[in-house]
C-alpha cells in the first residue's frame, strides 16, 4: 500500500513496514528527539520525580530551551529557572540553552535537532512547525513528555492525511501567513483536526523555508498532528550545516491516500486579518481598515523569524510608528537578531520608533515585554487571537502578517500592506 | 458515575477552560477559576462528579496539561463532547480523566440533565429524556494506560514500557 508522510515516519519509529500501517492505527513508537522549554522542564521534572525516575531514556535526545518567562521576572520564576538549570546539570543534558537563545522551535531547527524524516515531541502545540524540515512534530503533555524522558517512547495513533495544493505565486506583500489565515477562514479551524497535513504545489515550493515554517507552526490551529511542506535541497542544506546526524527524509509515495485535497491559488490571495477571538474569524484586510491599534506586535515562533523582520522592515522603512500606537518587535532567536543586525534591519525598526526585545515568547503568551491592558486592541503576527491570551480578557487581538503589522503601525490602524 | 450536565458550545480552547491569570499557581487555585472567562463562578456551582458537555474541539489552544487537570481537580467527573483537540483528548488520557467523544453531544443533552455514564457497555444514559447514547471505546493500546489510573501509575507498574499483547 501507498503511503504519507505521516504514514512512513510514525511507521520507521514503530519499526513497522509502511505498507501495514493505515490511518486508525495506534503504534507504540520510538522518539527520535525531545523538547521541553522553561513552562514545560518544570512540569515534567515534577512527575519525573512521581514516578521515581533516577536515569534518563538519552539526555542527547532531549532539548531545553528557556523562552517562555525570558528573562525572569519574578522572583518565584528566578527560582523555577535554578532548579531546571540544576535539573540538567545532573542529568546531563547538554542541549540545554538558556535564557535569551531564543524561542523553542526556532532554537531546535537552528541548532540542528530537527531532521527529515524523524519523529519530534514537544511540550508545546506549536512543535508541528518542524514538518517544515520534514519532521513529524507534534506537542505533547508534561505528563506525556515525563514518560517519553523516562522510555523513550509513545502511543501515536496514525492520522488521516489532508493535502493542500497551491499553485501560483503570491503577489507583492502577501504571506504564507495569509495563506494559512484564508484556509483557515474558508474550511475552519477543524479542517485537520487529529489529521496530518502536507502542503504541496509549487506556490509552497517557492516559498523560503521560515515562510513554509509558518505553515507548519500553524498547522496547529487549523486543529493538525503534523503539518509538512516538501522536503527539498533547501531544507537538507540548512539541516547539513547544523547537523552530523544521518537522517532519512520521507516523501508521500504518488499514489498515497488522502481522506481530502483541497486546491488553493496564491495568485488570488489578498492580506487577510483573523479578528478576535477565534483564528478562524478572517476577513480581507480591506473589511477591517478602521480599527484603531493600541499596541502592533511582530514576534512569536511564528512571525519572528528573519523573513518575517525583513518583510516587516521593507513595509516600514522610511516611516514612523504612529502616536498612540506602541510597535514592538520580538526577534525568535538571538541568530535572527544578529543576523537582523548584520542587515540593518533592527535599525530601521528602531529609526521608526519601535521596540524591539530580547527574542522570548513574551507578548504572544501575555507574559511580558507587550503584555495588553483592559480594552486594549491589539493587531499581532503571531498565531492566536483567544481571548486574554495577551493579557486582560476584555483586550481584542486581531492577527496578520508581518507586512500588514508594519503598516498598520505606520498609520495606528489597520492598514493594507500592498496600499503603502 | 451519575451526575448533572453543564453544556458549553463549541471550540472551547485552554485560555477559557485554565485563564493565564493563573498560571503558575497550584491546580487546586486553577480549579477554582475554570471556564471564568465564559463562566464566572463556574466552579462554585458545580458538585463532584458532575459532567461538562461541549460541541466540536473542546480543549483546543495550548498544549497545558493544566486544563484537564484542573477539570479533574474541580471535581468534574467526565468530560462528554462532539469531538476533542488532539492534545487536550491526549492529556485526559494520560491523567486519567474520561473524555468521551459523542456525536451529536449538545443535541442530545441540555443543560441541568441528569446522566449516567457506563463505562462497561460505553453508554450514556440521559435521564432526564430517557435517551440513550453511545460514545467511542478506547483503543485497547491507550486502555492500558487508562486501566493503570494515568501514565505515572502505568510507569511503577510496567517501567519497561508500553506493551500490546495480541
Ligand atoms: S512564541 Fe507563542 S506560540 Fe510560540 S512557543 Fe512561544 S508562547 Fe507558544
Amino acid at each position: 500500500m501507498a503511503s504519507t508522510i505521516a504514514e512512513k515516519i510514525l511507521a520507521r519509529a514503530a519499526g513497522e513496514d509502511p505498507a501495514t500501517v493505515s490511518p486508525g492505527d495506534h503504534l507504540i513508537c520510538d522518539i527520535d528527539m525531545a523538547m521541553s522549554h522553561d513552562l514545560g522542564t518544570d512540569g515534567v521534572m515534577e512527575h519525573l520525580e512521581e514516578m521515581g525516575v533516577e536515569e534518563l531514556w538519552d539526555p542527547s535526545r532531549i532539548v531545553c530551551p528557556m523562552d517562555h518567562v525570558a528573562p525572569s521576572h519574578t522572583v518565584e520564576d528566578a527560582n523555577q529557572k535554578s532548579r531546571i538549570r540544576r535539573f540538567v546539570e545532573e542529568h546531563g543534558i547538554e542541549n540545554f540553552y538558556d535564557v535569551g537563545t531564543g524561542i523553542c522551535h526556532e532554537v531546535m531547527v537552528e541548532k540542528g535537532h530537527v531532521r527529515p524524516g524523524e519523529l519530534v515531541v514537544g511540550t508545546d502545540s506549536h512543535t508541528t512547525s518542524y514538518g517544515a524540515f520534514g519532521a513529524a512534530g507534534t506537542g505533547i503533555g508534561f505528563t506525556d513528555m515525563a514518560y517519553v524522558y523516562a522510555t523513550g517512547q509513545n502511543w501515536f495513533r496514525v492520522p488521516e492525511t489532508i493535502r493542500f495544493d497551491v499553485s501560483g505565486t503570491f503577489g507583492k506583500r502577501v504571506s504564507s501567513k495569509d495563506l494559512l489565515l484564508q484556509i483557515a477562514g474558508e474550511f475552519g479551524t477543524d479542517v485537520a483536526r487529529y489529521r496530518a497535513v502536507e502542503y504541496a504545489g509549487e506556490a509552497i515550493e517557492d516559498l523560503a523555508l521560515d515562510d513554509r515554517f509558518t505553515l507548519s507552526n500553524m498547522t496547529i490551529e487549523l486543529g493538525g498532528k503534523f503539518g509538512f511542506t516538501p522536503v527539498d535541497e533547501a531544507v537538507t542544506e540548512f539541516v547539513d550545516e547544523r547537523t552530523d546526524e544521518p537522517y532519512e527524509p520521507q516523501r508521500a509515495d504518488d499514489d498515497a491516500e488522502y481522506e481530502a485535497v483541497y486546491e488553493l491559488d496564491a495568485d488570488e490571495l489578498r492580506p487577510k486579518v483573523a479578528k478576535p477571538h477565534r483564528v478562524e474569524n478572517v476577513v480581507d484586510v480591506d473589511e477591517v481598515v478602521d480599527v484603531e491599534l493600541d499596541q502592533v506586535f511582530i514576534g512569536s515562533c511564528t512571525n519572528g523569524k528573519f523573513e518575517d523582520l525583513k518583510a516587516a522592515a521593507d513595509v516600514i522603512e522610511g516611516n514612523e510608528v504612529a502616536r498612540g500606537t506602541r510597535f514592538i518587535v520580538t526577534p525568535a532567536s538571538r541568530e535572527i537578531y544578529a543576523k537582523a543586525e548584520r542587515e540593518g534591519l533592527i535599525r530601521t525598526f528602531t529609526d521608526a520608533g519601535a521596540t524591539i526585545t530580547n527574542s522570548t515568547c513574551g507578548a504572544c503568551i501575555g507574559m511580558g515585554m507587550g503584555v495588553i491592558g483592559d480594552d486594549e486592541v491589539c493587531l499581532a503576527a503571531q498565531n492566536r487571537n483567544f481571548q486574554g491570551r495577551m493579557g486582560a480578557d476584555s483586550s481584542e487581538i486581531y492577527l496578520s502578517s508581518p507586512e500588514t503589522a508594519a503598516a498598520s503601525a505606520i498609520t495606528g490602524r489597520i492598514t493594507d500592506p500592498t496600499e503603502v | 458515575m451519575r451526575g448533572t450536565a453543564y453544556v458549553f458550545g463549541d471550540e472551547v480552547n485552554t485560555d477559557v477552560i485554565t485563564p493565564s491569570d493563573y498560571f503558575g499557581q497550584p491546580i487546586e487555585v486553577m480549579a477554582e477559576h475554570i471556564f471564568e472567562p465564559e463562566r464566572p463562578g463556574f466552579a462554585e456551582e458545580i458538585e463532584d462528579g458532575d459532567f461538562v458537555v461541549a460541541g466540536e474541539h473542546f480543549g483546543s489552544g495550548s498544549s497545558r496539561e493544566s486544563a484537564p487537570m484542573a477539570i479533574q481537580a474541580a471535581g468534574i467527573g467526565c468530560v462528554i463532547a462532539e469531538s476533542f483537540s488532539r492534545i487536550f483528548y491526549r492529556n485526559s488520557i494520560v491523567i486519567g480523566l474520561p473524555a468521551l467523544t459523542v456525536e451529536g453531544a449538545t443535541d442530545h443533552i441540555s443543560e441541568g440533565d441528569v446522566l449516567t455514564v457506563d463505562f462497561d457497555s460505553a453508554t450514556i444514559e440521559n435521564e432526564t429524556t430517557g435517551e440513550t447514547l453511545d460514545f467511542e471505546p478506547l483503543p485497547r493500546e491507550v486502555q492500558q494506560i487508562f486501566d493503570a489510573g494515568g501514565i505515572i501509575e502505568h510507569y511503577r507498574q510496567h517501567p519497561e514500557g508500553l506493551r500490546i499483547d495480541d
